[in-house]
């Protein structure tokens, strides 16, 4: 620091918390409705969650595992100062955040394929259940996935600012409110592949 | 800066190893026809990822009193607003 900057990074990471908090809350109404519509609807919740590519889920979930693992030992390489380390994990981070990316794709165009998206008229000619789950499939893993693609680009971003100094062993808040942030996306994640890939 | 931690690469490592197996074990207890208890097997895995996630991952085995009462509130709302709602749809 060439000079004195008003710099609060307890405050920081408060800050980031209570928003992940809020986070939890709007994932959390997500599970709630599954869960409420999983009691009136078990039998079209159980042939739409048997539709769904358990391997392809699982696959993902390797992956952001790892992303995550990524995120973490990028912190710690920050924290010791071990710039280039930092930036090539992050690197592995958002690889890992590209390939879950394209996983999605692919999954998601294969429903779209078979005329499984919400308001189709496969989905609105079948039972009622049915069409709730899907929707709500599309709804949670499309928010999650666009935590994912923002969280990608934040971790690019924050790269950046390591290459150019800016974020350094010294001053890593920054990072360490990113990797929060992406860990948080494992973390939804983590409920969403048995929820909707395995246990129906 | 606070007082500064460092999670070694050998302790996430091991964490990440154990995830890996716990959403192996996830897969396979969901495959086999347990009925009701693979619901409640695959669940509380999940919510021991979760909590491998945020303690070592999220650093918050390492926070102070402040972040973790924090927590603490968020998960007891969460869990009154999914506990109230079941009661009104079980009971209906």
């Amino acid at each position: 620091m060439s000079h004195p900057e008003h710099k609060d990074d307890i405050g920081a990471k408060l800050g980031m918390w209570l928003f992940l908090f809020t986070e939890l809350l709007l994932f959390g109404g997500l599970f709630l409705l599954y869960a409420v519509y999983l009691k009136r609807y078990p039998h079209e919740f159980a042939t739409g969650g048997t539709q769904l590519n358990w391997v392809l889920g699982s696959a993902n979930t390797a992956i952001l595992l790892t992303s995550s693992l990524c995120a973490a030992m990028a912190l710690t390489a920050l924290q010791r100062h071990e710039m280039r380390r930092a930036m090539a994990l992050l690197g592995a981070t958002i690889f890992c955040a590209a390939g879950f990316m394209v996983i999605k794709y692919v999954e998601w165009s294969a429903k779209i394929g078979h005329g499984i998206y919400p308001g189709s008229e496969h989905l609105k000619a079948g039972p009622p259940g049915e069409s709730i789950f899907f929707s709500l499939y599309f709804l949670s893993t499309g928010i999650h996935g666009l935590h994912v693609l923002i969280g990608a680009i934040l971790l690019a971003w924050i790269t950046v600012k390591i290459k150019s100094g800016e974020v350094n062993g010294d001053n890593y808040i920054l990072l360490e409110n990113g990797a929060l942030y992406w860990h948080l996306v494992d973390l939804i994640w983590i409920f969403i592949f048995p929820l909707y890939y395995l246990i129906l | 800066m606070s007082e500064q931690h460092i999670v070694s690469n050998k302790k996430l490592t091991c964490i990440w190893l154990i995830l890996l197996v716990l959403t192996t074990l996830t897969v396979a207890i969901t495959r086999v026809d347990l009925g009701g208890y693979k619901v409640f097997g695959a669940l509380t895995i999940a919510c021991v990822k979760a909590g491998l996630v945020i303690a070592v991952f999220m650093h918050m085995k390492y926070e102070g009193k402040l972040l973790r009462w924090l927590l603490f509130l968020a998960l007891v709302t969460l869990a009154i607003f999914i506990g109230l709602t079941f009661f009104d749809v079980l009971y209906r």
